[in-house]
Parts: C-alpha cells; sequence; structure tokens
C-alpha cells in the first residue's frame, strides 16, 4: 500500500551549519490492512518518514509510492486528490477551536465541495462510530484530549481514505485514554480495513496494535519485522532497549550483584528460560523437578501477551549435580525452549524478582 | 450650554462618525486582503512572495512612519484625485483611509500569523487549496483577534479624525480646536472631550463584546 524506495531527507543546517540527514535510504513497504508502527527516540527521523508519506515533506531523493501513486511526481491538483485519501491525526489534534466537532468533522468534506445533505450523511456515523454523537454541538475546548483526539479520528476518516497516519497520536494523552484511543484504532483497522501507519516513542503503543514495526535510528530503519519476531527476539541494541521498556526482561540490581560468572564453590547456576508462543504453555519447571530432581528457585520471571501470543522469561536458581543441570538444559533446548546460563549465585541467595 | 453649541456638537459627532465609520470600513476592506497577504506571503509560508513580502512591507511602514497631520497634508494632490477637492469632512475620508489599511493590514497579519502552524498542515492533509486554507481556516481561527484589532484601528481613526480640522474637515476635534481653544470656551473643549471618552468607550466595549462571542477557545461551560 505503501512503498518507500531509498528515501532520503536534508534539512539545510540552521545558522549555515551542516546539513542534517532526517533520512538516509528508507527502504519499507507497508501492506494494505496492516497496522504499521514505527518507532524511534526523538530526532530519528520518523516524524520526517511519516511526513513525506503524504507530501508534508518533500524527499530530496528517493520514491514514496502510496496505492501505486508516485507521490512525489503529483501536481499541485493531484497531491490535494491524493491526499484526500490519505487521513492524518496529530498528537496536539489541530482541531478548529472556532468550529464545533460536527462542523470540524465536516471540514475535509466541505473542502472537497459536497452539499450539506450529503456531508451529514457521512459526518453522523462517523461521530458514532468515535462515540461523540452527544457531543456534536460543542466546540473542541470543552472536551477532554481523549474526545479531541476522537475528533481528529472522525475527521480524518471522513474523506473515506484508505490510509490513516498517526503522528504520536496518544503522545498527550494518560496511559488510560491511549488505551482507549489504541483500541478504537484497532476497531476501525478491522472494521474498515484500512491501513494505519503509526509513529511513536512508547513501545507499549507498538505492542497493543501494530502488527509489523519498523525501529529507527539516526534516519535509518535498524531493524524491522512482525511486532512479536522483533520483541521475542530483538536484535539491534536500540531496539533491545526498547524492548526491555515494556517486556521487563531486565534483571533486579540486587540480583546482577551477585551474579558471578565464574561458578562458585557450593553455588548453583542461573537460568533464564525464554517461553514464546504456543510453547510458553509447556509445564516445564515440574518436568524438570521430576525428570531431573532439580530443585527450581525462581528469582525472576514475567509472562506477556503480545498480539496475543504469550511470551515469557523466567530466571530460576537451579539446585543439583551439575549433570542433572547439564541434562536439564540439554532437555529444554530439545523442547525448542530457549535457556542460557546467566551466571552463578552463591547457595543462600533467596528469591528477589 | 446654549442651544446652538449643542447643535454644534451634535453635528460634529456626526461627523466624526461618519469619518471613522467609512474610513474605517474602506480601510477594512483593503487593510484585510494586505494583511492576509502580508501574513502568508512570507518565507516558507502558504503564497510565499518575497518580492511582494518586501516591497509591502514597505509601503506600509513607510505610511505608517508618517505622523498623521503630515500624512495629511502630504497627499492632497491624491486627496483631490480621489475626492474632487482636497478640503471639507468627505475629502478627509481619504487620508484617514490611507492611514487606517495599513494599520489595519499590519494588525490582522499579526493575527493570523498567531494561529497554529498545526492547523494548516492539518488543512494540508485534507487537501485544502490555499484560499480554501484562508477563508476557512486562518480567517475565522483568527477572527476573535481581528475583531480586537479592528476595535483598536477604530479608536485609533477617532483620534485620527480630530487632526483633519487642519484641511477644512470637521468633526469633533475640529469644534474642540476652533471654538474650545481659539474662542476660548472651555464649556466646549470639555463637551467635546467628553463625548470623545464615551465614544471610545463605546467602540472598545463593543469590540470586546463581538470579539468575546466569536471566541470559541475558552469556553465556561
Amino acid at each position: 500500500m505503501i512503498e518507500f524506495h531509498g528515501v532520503e531527507k536534508e534539512f539545510p543546517g540552521r545558522g549555515g551549519g551542516a546539513a542534517v540527514k532526517a533520512l538516509d535510504g528508507i527502504d519499507l513497504n507497508i501492506g494494505r490492512g496492516e497496522i504499521f508502527g514505527i518507532i524511534g527516540r526523538s530526532g530519528a527521523g520518523k516524524s520526517t518518514l511519516i511526513r513525506v508519506v503524504n507530501m508534508l515533506e518533500r524527499p530530496t531523493s528517493g520514491r514514496v509510492t502510496v496505492a501505486g501513486i508516485d507521490m512525489n511526481a503529483l501536481d499541485a491538483a493531484g497531491l490535494r486528490a491524493a491526499r484526500r485519501g490519505i487521513g492524518m491525526i496529530f498528537q496536539h489534534f489541530n482541531l478548529l477551536s472556532s468550529r464545533t466537532v460536527y462542523d470540524n468533522v465536516a471540514l475535509p468534506l466541505e473542502l472537497a465541495g459536497l452539499k450539506r445533505s450529503e456531508i451529514r450523511a457521512k459526518v453522523e456515523p462517523l461521530l458514532d462510530l468515535v462515540g461523540l454523537s452527544d457531543k456534536r454541538d460543542r466546540y473542541p475546548a470543552e472536551l477532554s484530549g481523549g474526545q479531541k483526539q476522537r475528533v481528529g479520528i472522525a475527521r480524518a476518516l471522513s474523506s473515506e481514505p484508505k490510509v490513516l497516519l498517526c503522528d504520536e497520536a496518544t503522545s498527550a494523552l494518560d496511559p488510560e485514554t491511549t488505551t482507549s484511543i489504541l483500541r478504537l484504532l484497532a476497531d476501525i483497522n478491522a472494521k474498515l480495513g484500512l491501513t494505519i501507519v503509526l509513529i511513536t516513542h512508547e513501545m507499549a503503543v507498538i505492542k497493543e496494535i501494530c502488527h509489523r514495526v519498523a525501529v529507527m535510528e539516526a534516519g535509518r530503519v535498524i531493524e524491522q519485522g512482525d511486532v512479536f519476531d522483533v520483541f521475542t527476539a530483538p536484535r539491534h541494541p536500540t531496539t533491545r532497549s526498547f524492548v526491555s521498556s515494556v517486556v521487563g526482561a531486565e534483571l533486579p540490581d540486587t540480583l546482577v550483584e551477585r551474579l558471578s560468572a565464574e561458578p562458585l564453590p557450593g553455588g548453583n547456576p542461573v537460568l533464564r528460560i525464554t517461553f514464546k508462543g504456543a510453547l510458553a504453555n509447556t509445564p516445564i519447571i515440574s518436568q524438570l523437578t521430576r525428570r531431573f530432581g532439580l530443585d527450581l528457585n525462581i528469582l525472576h520471571g514475567r509472562i506477556d501477551h503480545i498480539q496475543g501470543a504469550p511470551f515469557g522469561t523466567l530466571v530460576v536458581e537451579a539446585v543439583g549435580s551439575a549433570e542433572a543441570v547439564q541434562a536439564a538444559i540439554t532437555f529444554i533446548n530439545v523442547n525448542n525452549l530457549s535457556v542460557e546460563v546467566l551466571g552463578h549465585v552463591p547457595a543462600n541467595l533467596r528469591a528477589v524478582g | 450650554m446654549s442651544q446652538q453649541i449643542f447643535e454644534l456638537l451634535v453635528n460634529a459627532t456626526i461627523e466624526t462618525l461618519y469619518m471613522v465609520g467609512l474610513a474605517g470600513l474602506l480601510g477594512t476592506l483593503m487593510g484585510l486582503p494586505l494583511g492576509v497577504l502580508l501574513a502568508t506571503s512570507g518565507r516558507g509560508e502558504l503564497l510565499q512572495n518575497l518580492t511582494f513580502n518586501r516591497v509591502a512591507g514597505l509601503l506600509v511602514n513607510a505610511t505608517r512612519s508618517t505622523p498623521f497631520i503630515i500624512l495629511v497634508v502630504a497627499i492632497i494632490p491624491f486627496t483631490r484625485l480621489i475626492a474632487g477637492t482636497s478640503i471639507g469632512t468627505t475629502a478627509a475620508i481619504v487620508p484617514l483611509t490611507v492611514a487606517a489599511v495599513p494599520f489595519i493590514a499590519r494588525l490582522v497579519e499579526g493575527a493570523i500569523r498567531e494561529v497554529d502552524h498545526g492547523l494548516i498542515e492539518a488543512a494540508h492533509t485534507m487537501g485544502a487549496t490555499p484560499l480554501q486554507i484562508i477563508t476557512k481556516i486562518l480567517l475565522p481561527e483568527a477572527l476573535p483577534a481581528i475583531v480586537l484589532g479592528l476595535t483598536l484601528a477604530a479608536v485609533s481613526l477617532i483620534g485620527y479624525s480630530a487632526m483633519v480640522g487642519a484641511v477644512g474637515g470637521g468633526g469633533l476635534g475640529d469644534l474642540g480646536i476652533r471654538y474650545g481653544y481659539q474662542r476660548f470656551l472651555p464649556e466646549v473643549m470639555a463637551a467635546v472631550v467628553l463625548v470623545l471618552i464615551v465614544l471610545v468607550q463605546l467602540v472598545q466595549s463593543l469590540g470586546e463584546w463581538i470579539a468575546r462571542r466569536v471566541n470559541k477557545r475558552s469556553i465556561v461551560s
């Protein structure tokens, strides 16, 4: 649906300084009907990336196509027509303070020159969809942040676009409102088959609704893939730090302090067992105990659900003979769960996680 | 106060309202579009045209930096060209308008520049034309500030209109100078000042009331 081919964008440096490369050779393919997340820290270029889709920023080089149309090749009138097929919502909503909820949603249709009756026929169901029918004659100043974003969504949908761009759409909202807006977006995606591209600096947003994700840093896409894969096996350090912010794979400091790389006399190894998808349901702990006579002391653990599939890590201290521990590790690997020895702890360590 | 003086006062008030009203109206008709063009022709703006922006800006500044009393006299030939005469109340509307246009243009420009750039961007994403952005976004959003600007312009015009006695224009200022000052009639001067104060107060209150009515940004629900 949306394709980036070698897209570059340079901004002239401030005060005669060197030019800043906001996008550095972006190649991406966003499929029809998917929710595609782009995550990165501020200044990574994600905002520029989403803005070249509808040519709010013109790429310095490269090509962007939306539904097969080369956006950069369009003339002014062609671009206006193409933009009507691409809705956009913003961090700060960008609603007209001088217009009511109804009139804000009606604006794109007014701009397109529709008749009053046609406008009403389109706006009213949209207000229903976003749950704001009772606020239709209110002004934005009378609404909460979440309600304003709902108006923004209804407005973006009024021209029946095929693509919805979300520019940090939930960053100005509290967590609860964020969840409700994300639910609404997922709902719209399912109901209307709309392709949604969203940029965010919050991994939780990606985890909540995205199907695929691209991680950006310094104007490049450093990692991309299905959300579940990226969350369960992040490759790039930046991705790992994003993932750990929501999955909580980091060990508690008190445990890290006691870990030693070398085996300790009378100490025990510490294992991290990672569960993925259907395998997360394996009763591995009790199996290890029964089969190998190991005592497993759970130090830290977490089971999460990403895109409806469970994913978890369990950090355990394995108390038993070295042979038994080795056999257990082999057994875990054979069962397609991944395991790594994090280190060793003195025997008297009690659970801290 | 004699009947005669009272009639003079009423006439002078009507003349002032006539001059200020017409100059204000003409000034708005020309100053509003000029202000819009000034605001939208700058670098990176909707209708970027730097040459126009610079030339128009220069003309506006030149007019605004000329003291009004000098302007009145300096443009007498132009006044004669437009009004057929350079003397009298109607003729005085010409310099008043010439002073009002750049003043209003700058006020409108300022009001439009205050509109959040995000709204213009949002309008672009909806496929709005530049003209639609001006009429559907910029002007409605800037309306409260524009109304307050026009109020300020009207008050200034009332002040300017006091000077057109120099070219035979009538009005309250002229009455005050000729009767209150030159004929030593302090009660006329006092009456003129009083009427001016009331007039300015009324214009200001009316402007603020309208501005509040059209401002939907801070609504007490």
